[in-house]
């Protein structure tokens, strides 16, 4: 009993604790990142005041927040509108249940259908900013929760589809297990997904809502989006469930697509000497360069119209994805399985 | 339900705990809310023209539909795929033809011009 009490209850609280905490640390780093990395790709300074190199400026941000007065409009749908904030920043967290930072202690749950609970699960997000911008009865976060709805849906399905061929060829639908793969092959599986790869991540970035796809956002058309009338701490779980979605498509780019917590030629013998490196800051680095390339992306791009942005899901990424899974069933068939 | 997703509803529970939590913080230390032109929809200043939840573009909801069969058919993609290796040709020939009745339709689709936006 005391024993299946440590491992199903007491253990877990541990790690979700410690999961929660650097999920929290990471959105403080990462809006610190993305003002400096932003200000840096535009030759600016970005933040300078609040520390070293404004380097305690996220703190101040946080207490700046919690501080501020808490308006809702008129009109608004108050226990929607209450409800909306919560519900975007529980499936946040929830998606990181089963992500693997690290081989057998360093995740919280090895759950059989993994892939398929983290697509549930933050497709629940979708409904949060759909009830948020309909909540404040204003016309940006109408506007921008439609959009912004509008475009999840369809980026979710080349997605979807993406991770299918990633299955063809892995067999499985745990986590663990998809990288347990890529141990046993050899081969992470973006050299032979390329193109699921790079469409996974593209598509990742627009479910995030992030530039080049931050149209719901559009700060020159709808002012803030499906978060205008939010202020105050409830503005701020939109925020940090941005943030940690972030973290979580880059998370999961690298579970599904770069072999997760192994280093680099898991299968090459003269090249051990770098498993002195813990897997877990293996699975960091990762995640952190896919976090870095967001940054940068968003440095780079201008923003796409909302017709092109559909165009490019339904007319390009959904046919390529498709396509991609036929070739790959179809050589898995004729080459692989004979 | 296995045992080894106990953690998970553990997870829920807290990840439920952490915006209930922080909500009562944030509404024992902020300030009251001053004035009701402060609580009038955001319109960059000017009083609220018109109602909000008004017709709007037929085009969402044409996208939406669209997602839903689309999204059923990648759900049925996702068993068809972990079991491919026990499937082979059967599950793929079979796949195939549910596949071409599906593009067939999205080719209908995109020649009725669903998938325009402007």
């Amino acid at each position: 009993m005391v024993e299946l009490f440590m491992q199903y209850l007491l253990w877990p609280l541990v790690k979700i604790i410690v999961v929660v905490l650097f999920l929290v640390l990471m959105v403080m780093a990462m809006t610190y990142a993305e003002r400096k990395v932003v200000a840096h790709i535009q030759v600016r300074l970005g933040p300078m005041r609040v520390g070293w190199h404004g380097i305690l400026q996220p703190v101040a941000d946080t207490v700046k927040l919690l501080f501020k007065e808490d308006i809702i409009p008129i009109k608004a749908d108050l226990p929607v509108f209450i409800l909306a904030p919560i519900l975007v920043a529980i499936p946040a967290f929830l998606v990181f249940a089963v992500i693997p930072f690290g081989p057998a202690p360093f995740y919280i749950a090895d759950i059989n259908v993994g892939i398929l609970f983290v697509l549930a699960i933050s497709s629940f997000g979708i409904l949060a900013i759909l009830l948020g911008g309909w909540a404040a009865n204003s016309k940006y976060p109408f506007m921008g929760g439609l959009r912004s709805c509008a475009q999840m849906i369809s980026y979710e399905l080349p997605m979807g589809l993406a991770v299918v061929s990633v299955l063809l060829v892995a067999q499985n639908l745990s986590l663990v297990s998809i990288v347990e793969w890529q141990q046993k092959s050899g081969w992470w599986l973006f050299a032979l997904q390329p193109v699921a790869f790079v469409i996974y991540f593209i598509c990742g970035v627009a479910e995030t809502n992030r530039c080049p796809f931050d149209l719901p956002e559009a700060e020159s058309e709808l002012v803030g989006g499906f978060h205008t009338e939010y202020s105050g701490l409830r503005f701020a779980f939109f925020f940090m469930a941005e943030y940690i979605n972030m973290v979580a498509i880059s998370a999961l780019t690298v579970v599904l697509f770069l072999g997760g917590w192994l280093r680099p030629f898991p299968n090459v013998a003269w090249l051990s000497f770098l498993d002195y490196v813990p897997p877990v800051v293996w699975f960091l680095l990762k995640t952190f360069f896919f976090l870095y390339l967001y940054l940068w992306i968003r440095g780079t791009f201008p923003r796409y119209r909302f017709d092109q942005l559909m165009a490019v899901g339904w007319k390009w990424f959904l046919p390529i994805t498709l396509a991609n899974c036929i070739v790959t069933a179809g050589v898995l068939l004729f080459f692989y399985y004979r | 339900m296995p045992l080894s997703s106990l953690p998970v509803l553990l997870f829920l529970a807290i990840a439920v705990a952490i915006p209930l939590v922080g909500l009562v913080l944030a509404w024992i230390l902020r300030p009251a809310v001053g004035g009701k032109t402060k609580r009038l929809p955001y319109e960059c200043g000017i009083d609220p023209e018109g109602d909000v939840r008004d017709r709007y573009s037929v085009r969402y909801y044409i996208i939406a539909i669209l997602f839903v069969v689309f999204d059923v058919e990648v759900v049925f993609l996702f068993p068809w795929a972990v079991l491919y290796e026990h499937l082979l040709l059967f599950g793929f020939i079979e796949m195939m033809v549910f596949l071409a009745i599906l593009i067939l339709g999205y080719i209908y689709v995109w020649k009725k011009g669903a998938l325009e936006w402007a």
